[in-house]
């Protein structure tokens, strides 16, 4: 069959072609219409033809194949595709603006802003690895950002989808994908860890923050290949300012074993919206890289290590979970919250990479003007902060996997509800009152809580013993 | 249109008819059947008569070694098999073997190649283990994707345009797109006796239109299949294999 030509003015299924757009190494991309899509679009069509790279096709067939089945905000829509039989060919959104490759001129950037930038690319991979995908590519040129601020991922030419076959897998000899940014452990073939993804984003941070590449640019396989033994200058040996929660997340996204970065997109997303609560370990003081003994103990064991089974992408997010337990620091509460405690103790005990997430919330009055303090002058804030932590001390949970947070609202199941959004949570854990003269009056959070809440709720009541009013002895 | 294939039927109508409920349930349109309809399980008359009715309805069928077996006593088998196609051919009728007897070693329907062992050498019953097996089945045929079962565990290969291979094990209920640039080998599992470890039934479904290949897995009334191999004085290996998928 006869390729139809790709020009402006040519229609190819509907589609009507516009201007070039860019004309990459890989692809050519196009502006195009359809009748009834009100969408800006995009048609991707690959560089096939003889002589070209082969790595073009297949990063084309990848593409075909995992690009229509994602959803959701964090990646472009997808509306149609075209075979290689004929006219091979992908239409995709056309996001608005620029990718972050423009901002390379600038930076370093200001640690807040790349703590934002961080934590928005964090929760896109979070959204694609629910997804089943590992993006593989993730570099500045890969991510932009929609006007409302979600963060897009672009370019699956190089992903792997765990549910569908990995085109990659044996095309190429040598790991295909960005030098500087490409995680050590693609480095021996391994496509299925998305924790590959938390170092790429780990190599971005780092050069955002400091204006240098912790693997510096070589492309050459040697050089490539010292990050599996080699790991980089602490970003504070480059910025005395760094600061110690900044470097203790980037360190810990470059470690060279991904089960010592942090288990899933979300946790990271998590630590960054949460920088004050960062578990500081000795990473985040460093000055100076490992010791030349760590390095050559690392570099001439290689090919000792066990080799690893592969992966299952969903299993290993659903092991690493965002749990809240919601607590009520009020008199009165404590069969319940000690029945909250057993069940939080019993969800972690199968969870290794599970982190806690306590939460209060601090009820405002609708009408009162709300003083910090309390009667007795007692800064109320603090004094929760303080009770969750006592609430949470019998786990014995390592700091790096407990957080606790005080929100202030005049509606808790709202506050709650937002706090769950926001962070991605997974597992909410909250208790129920049965005779509570606030329940009473203002209707059941927890009630709300479970019907409301994009991810599984368990609502925890004290055994009947426990919350019986007790009996006059007699 | 909607294809549903059958591999390795075995003669266990608990799974064969578990698997077509959900065939027809999904919208099946066509059935194919990739041979070993009978062999192992006990109820062999009904699994023959039951695809021969499919055939009469437009079904495709291709001829296994164990349907081969029936009709050809020298066939080169293990005791077990052996023991299970001797009790077979004594409960099966002329017609029945007859029809199994006739069957084709391969059927051809636009770019969709149908064959019980893979596509090299059909004959020879050859196992599709690995990559390589499977590139010699692909390299045999200018089919776009070749249907086969034989060795009971479900795998999904590709050959690029430049004779780059991939391997893949199915996730079952996910929709695989057998892209056009690209020659596919599809090995399904078994119907009627898995052994990938997972007891569950195993077919596939195509649909022609989209070119999606769905892998399903089928939990069927495992016990009332291995009592029946029981009861029919077959071997009870045959039986207890059924429970573990093994």
């Amino acid at each position: 069959m006869a390729k139809p030509p790709i020009e402006p003015g040519a229609e190819l299924d509907g589609f009507t072609i516009g201007e070039r757009v860019h004309q990459g190494g890989m692809a050519t991309l196009w502006s195009v219409t359809h009748p009834g899509i009100n969408v800006p679009m995009l048609m991707k069509v690959p560089r096939v033809s003889e002589g070209e790279d082969p790595a073009a096709i297949v990063s084309f067939e990848m593409e075909q194949m995992i690009v229509p089945r994602l959803a959701g905000p964090h990646v472009p829509g997808c509306f149609g595709t075209g075979d290689l039989e004929r006219q091979p060919y992908l239409v995709v959104e056309r996001i608005p603006g620029k990718t972050l490759y423009s901002r390379i001129g600038e930076l370093p950037i200001p640690y807040e802003e790349a703590r934002v930038i961080g934590g928005q690319i964090a929760n896109a991979l979070a959204d694609l690895h629910r997804q089943n995908v590992i993006h593989h590519d993730i570099k500045p040129s890969s991510i932009m950002f929609r006007p409302s601020g979600e963060c897009v991922l672009i370019d699956f030419g190089l992903s792997h989808h765990n549910q569908l076959p990995d085109l990659l897998q044996e095309e190429f000899r040598l790991p295909y994908g960005t030098a500087p940014y490409m995680a050590p452990e693609r480095l021996l073939g391994v496509r299925d860890d998305p924790r590959s993804d938390l170092f790429s984003l780990g190599v971005l941070l780092y050069f955002f923050t400091t204006g240098e590449r912790p693997f510096g640019e070589s492309e050459t396989l040697r050089g490539m290949r010292r990050r599996l033994w080699r790991d980089p200058y602490p970003p504070r040996k480059l910025k005395s300012d760094y600061p110690l929660w900044l470097q203790e997340i980037v360190l810990r996204c470059l470690e060279i074993e991904p089960a010592w970065r942090h288990p899933t997109a979300s946790q990271l997303a998590f630590e960054l919206a949460h920088p004050e609560q960062v578990k500081l370990t000795a990473r985040s003081e460093r000055l100076h890289r490992d010791p030349l003994s760590t390095v050559w103990r690392r570099r001439f064991n290689q090919g000792v290590a066990v080799p690893r089974a592969k992966s299952n992408v969903s299993e290993q997010l659903a092991s690493g979970p965002i749990v809240v337990v919601a607590i009520d620091t009020e008199e009165g509460s404590a069969p319940l919250n000690e029945c909250l405690r057993r069940t939080a103790a019993q969800l972690l005990s199968t969870l290794p990479s599970a982190r806690l997430a306590c939460l209060n919330v601090l009820r405002l009055g609708r009408v009162t003007i709300d003083r910090t303090l309390d009667e007795q002058g007692n800064n109320k804030h603090i004094d929760r902060l303080v009770a969750l932590r006592h609430w949470a001390q019998p786990l014995e949970l390592d700091d790096s996997r407990l957080t606790v947070h005080v929100l202030e609202s005049v509606d808790p199941a709202a506050a709650i509800l937002e706090f769950t959004r926001v962070n991605y949570v997974d597992h909410i854990v909250i208790g129920a009152r049965q005779h509570s003269m606030m329940r009473a009056l203002l209707g059941s959070v927890s009630a709300k809580v479970a019907a409301e809440a994009v991810c599984t709720v368990t609502v925890v009541r004290p055994p009947p013993s426990a919350s019986a009013p007790l009996q006059e002895g007699g | 249109m909607r294809l549903a294939i059958f591999a390795d039927i075995h003669a266990n109508r608990q799974a064969f008819s578990a698997c077509l409920d959900l065939a027809r349930a999904r919208g099946a349109e066509r059935i194919v059947c990739l041979g070993d309809i009978v062999g192992y399980g006990a109820d062999p008359e009904w699994a023959v008569d039951t695809v021969m009715g499919l055939v009469d309805d437009g079904a495709v069928a291709v001829m296994g070694n164990h349907d081969h077996a029936i009709g050809t006593p020298s066939e080169n088998m293990n005791a077990v098999a052996q023991a299970a196609i001797e009790w077979t051919r004594g409960r099966l009728s002329a017609a029945q073997r007859r029809f199994l007897s006739q069957l084709p070693l391969t059927q051809r329907e636009d770019d969709r190649l149908f064959v019980h062992s893979e596509a090299s050498q059909p004959a020879r019953w050859h196992y599709v283990r690995d990559t390589p097996d499977a590139a010699r089945s692909i390299a045999a045929t200018d089919a776009h994707v070749t249907f086969c079962g034989h060795i009971h565990r479900p795998a999904l290969y590709s050959m690029s345009s430049a004779a780059k291979m991939t391997s893949f094990i199915p996730t079952s209920g996910v929709p695989v797109q057998l892209l056009g640039g690209r020659r596919w080998l599809a090995v399904l599992g078994s119907v009627g006796q898995p052994r990938d470890g997972d007891p569950a039934s195993s077919f596939a479904m195509l649909d022609t239109t989209s070119r999606e290949l769905t892998y399903c897995r089928v939990p069927y009334d495992v016990e009332a299949a291995a009592e029946r191999i029981r009861a029919n004085g077959l071997p009870h290996f045959l039986a207890d294999r059924l429970l573990v998928g093994k």
